[in-house]
């Protein structure tokens, strides 16, 4: 038993806290928010050179062989800071299909790009009306030649404005199959949209896409335990980014009642309010819990249900930990939590979005409880 | 004990509804429907459709120009606005600054401000709030010093909601310092908002819109003929205005239609290969938002009963209203977010994607309605009311 991280993880992890603090300040946020691409490229190559993008890559292929619970600080320093660069689809999603699935000639063309800082990749997973449904239903791919055409709509992919290639997971005759396409290839339309929370997301319609074979990613129709593999990774990871933004929301939300004076008193001194600081204070360490459990359950190799119905719980617990404190620290901070000039409304914004993503608390205590 | 309506009741919300169905524009109901926020024009074309009808302001007397509605009438047909989608008028002239200018105002006020609000030619907004005055309003430090048959006004008030159409402001300013309870030496003040001195600048809210503003005082003037009441006694009028605002915060109708929304959004939306709206954890959470209207339908009922039984206007516990009404809002505004899923991210619409325009405002929405447990008066300040006044805690 022991809760500590090493001393090379808690390295790694102040490395990043301290380089957020200094580059990634609020009203540098801000700019980056406003920059036509909405992502930072220096930020981008530094967060690579700290080794962000190649930890969780194996060291076959140039990485650490790192696994989430190598993650968590640092994802934990994200979210505090509002990082809106697509770490979570690169690492978790699509660089983590290629680095499982990839041949060595995808590999060897992908991976260096994602280490180094100098390529993306965004997962095309989602399909309209569809939620979170991981097989895909409007999305096909059928053979031609020697390769593929595929037809299809994908929704909400983040970070698919800046991706290199992405990763398609379509319909195919065999099942469930997993595609790299180029997002400039003839035939695919992006529609980009910015999400609630300020990251760059994007409709992507595929018509008559000619793929040639080396296109496909794995074996046809055995991609669905690798997408959930995955996605309960990069889930486990949205736990901690959201552990640290509620730290934030708890942190700035003390400072607040104890400074905010009304009826001559710091607010603070109200114990309706102190009671309602402390439930918070409360929810933060439950879904810090859960968010350890989730990191360590990935890491372990366990087998799939066990690795799902843990992933679940964690995730049931963090999505609703970050919706009280979402709420409350809006509610205590009154009207100016409300307000875009203070930080507190930018979290809030950030945790109510985490339960949109890979599947809310409501899809995830139902997969926890058809795992018995 | 009868739950139900008269037939001339009925009948009476019958014409409102058809009415409405007439006569409330398409574009403008399309905003409401939507979550957007109507502009300047689009309040006053609505407000002069409404006052050429003679319903601008039906709660006035019969002698300014209201209807002689009495309150049951009056609560149907806010409750046919609700549901047609139409938008309420501001507050802040036909109903807070009018209540005042009807129990307070002299005549020569009344005459001058009172037609101009029903036609809807001033566009009234209200000054209550400062930074260091929100919960604790008494603390408010604007100031009015008085030379000769003018005030000087100098000072900030801020959450000034459509601060930015206002025509005309009502303030609670200070007027003198030197008291022994904060409550006294407060004055109620009409400033003219293109008197020279006045600033206003907007608070973006965190769904990007702008409703609220801040607003500056630097020595503006300000005539004595617009002193309402008597000089520092401003905090009866005060105190008599919050207990307006209070009523009628339930919003029972429009969360009645937002439901109807939500239901035919959970029947697109698919779960498992079934419409969301089968699914039981979504089900049962709608179930009980639905459950929590109905109880605060009849609530309200009971309190408008009572007030049309007594005459009088209805206790402190009223302000359970505004705590319940404005849980449900914010609970259907997400549970509209949890029925699009992952398509509730984009923060507007995607050009020839898979978000519509209403599926890009759910989002936004859920985050701008948080703002109706904060103001007026939070719904911790709601509870302490109904502690200190009906429980007499």
């Amino acid at each position: 038993m022991n809760f500590e991280y090493s001393e090379e993880q808690q390295q790694f992890a102040d490395s990043v806290h301290k380089f957020l603090a200094g580059h990634y300040g609020f009203e540098q946020r801000k700019e980056i928010l406003k920059s036509p691409g909405g992502l930072s490229e220096s930020l981008w190559h530094s967060l690579a050179e700290m080794g962000l993008t190649s930890i969780s890559v194996p060291e076959s292929e140039g990485g650490f062989g790192g696994g989430a619970l190598d993650l968590i600080a640092p994802m934990e320093a994200c979210g505090e800071a509002l990082v809106v660069e697509p770490l979570i689809d690169n690492i978790g999603l699509a660089g983590r299909l290629i680095a499982k699935l990839g041949s060595p000639a995808q590999r060897a063309a992908l991976l260096p790009g994602l280490m180094d800082g100098s390529q993306r990749y965004a997962f095309a997973s989602f399909e309209p009306g569809h939620r979170y449904e991981i097989a895909p239903i409007l999305t096909t791919a059928t053979p031609h030649g020697d390769g593929w055409v595929l037809q299809g709509s994908k929704c909400i992919v983040v970070g698919a404005s800046s991706a290199h290639r992405l990763v398609v997971s379509a319909l195919t005759d065999s099942g469930t199959t997993l595609f790299l396409v180029d997002p400039q290839a003839l035939g695919v339309a992006l529609n980009p949209s910015r999400t609630v929370d300020g990251q760059r997301s994007a409709d992507v319609l595929f018509k008559d896409v000619a793929l040639s074979g080396d296109a496909l990613l794995g074996q046809p129709g055995e991609a669905l335990p690798w997408i959930e593999e995955a996605l309960d990774f990069s889930t486990a990871l949205l736990c901690a980014d959201a552990v640290g933004a509620m730290k934030y929301a708890n942190d700035a939300t003390l400072e607040y009642l104890k400074t905010r004076k009304q009826f001559g008193v710091p607010i603070a001194s109200f114990q309706v309010l102190q009671h309602r600081m402390v439930e918070m204070m409360i929810a933060c360490e439950q879904a810090r819990s859960m968010s350890i459990l989730a990191a360590s359950k990935v890491d372990s190799g366990a087998a799939p249900n066990e690795r799902k119905r843990a992933i679940s719980m964690a995730f049931v617990k963090v999505a609703d930990s970050a919706r009280q404190i979402s709420q409350e620290s809006v509610q205590l901070h009154g009207g100016m939590g409300m307000t875009e000039e203070l930080k507190i409304s930018h979290t809030f914004r950030r945790l109510t979005m985490i339960s949109q993503r890979f599947g809310d608390a409501d899809h995830h205590l139902e997969r926890y409880a058809s795992l018995g | 004990m009868d739950l139900s309506y008269s037939a001339e009741e009925l009948s009476f919300r019958g014409e409102v509804r058809e009415w409405l169905s007439a006569k409330l524009p398409a574009d403008i109901r399309d905003k409401v429907v939507n979550y957007h926020g109507l502009s300047k024009d689009e309040y006053l074309r609505w407000h002069q459709i409404l006052a050429a009808k003679g319903w601008s302001v039906p709660h006035w007397p019969v002698e300014w120009g209201g209807t002689g509605w009495d309150i049951t009438q009056r609560y149907i047909f806010d409750e046919e606005f609700g549901l047609a989608g139409a938008p309420g008028l501001p507050p802040f002239g036909p109903v807070m600054c009018a209540s005042v200018l009807l129990r307070f105002g002299t005549t020569e006020q009344k005459e001058r401000f009172l037609p101009r609000i029903r036609t809807g030619d001033d566009f009234w907004v209200q000054g209550y709030s400062e930074p260091g005055a929100g919960s604790d309003l008494a603390a408010l430090k604007c100031r009015a010093d008085r030379k000769g048959d003018f005030y000087h006004v100098t000072g900030q008030k801020i959450w000034t909601t459509l601060g930015h159409y206002g025509d005309w402001i009502f303030c609670l300013v200070r007027t003198d310092s030197n008291v022994e309870r904060r409550q006294e030496g407060i004055s109620f003040l009409l400033i003219d908002m293109n008197t020279p001195g006045i600033t206003v600048r907007p608070l973006v809210l965190m769904d990007g819109g702008h409703e609220v503003n801040e607003i500056f005082f630097d020595d503006v003037v300000v005539p004595v003929q617009n002193l309402i009441f008597e000089e520092h006694k401003g905090w009866t009028v005060a105190k008599y205005l919050l207990g307006h605002e209070r009523m009628g915060t339930g919003n029972v109708s429009a969360s009645r239609r937002e439901i109807g929304t939500l239901r035919a959004l959970a029947t697109r939306e698919i779960k498992n290969g079934r419409p969301l709206l089968e699914d039981p954890r979504f089900r049962d959470r709608l179930s009980r938002v639905e459950i929590e209207l109905e109880a605060l339908e009849i609530t309200s009922l009971r309190f408008l009963d009572q007030m049309r039984r007594t005459g009088q206007p209805p206790g402190a516990d009223v302000s359970l209203l505004k705590i319940r009404g404005t849980e449900i809002q914010q609970g259907i505004t997400e549970l509209m977010m949890q029925a699009v899923g992952p398509r509730a991210q984009p923060f507007k619409a995607v050009d020839h994607g898979s978000i519509d325009h209403f599926m890009s405002r759910l989002a936004p929405r859920y985050c701008n309605v948080r703002k109706a447990s904060i103001y007026a008066g939070s719904n911790e300040i709601q509870r302490n009311i109904i502690a200190k006044m009906s429980l007499g805690l």
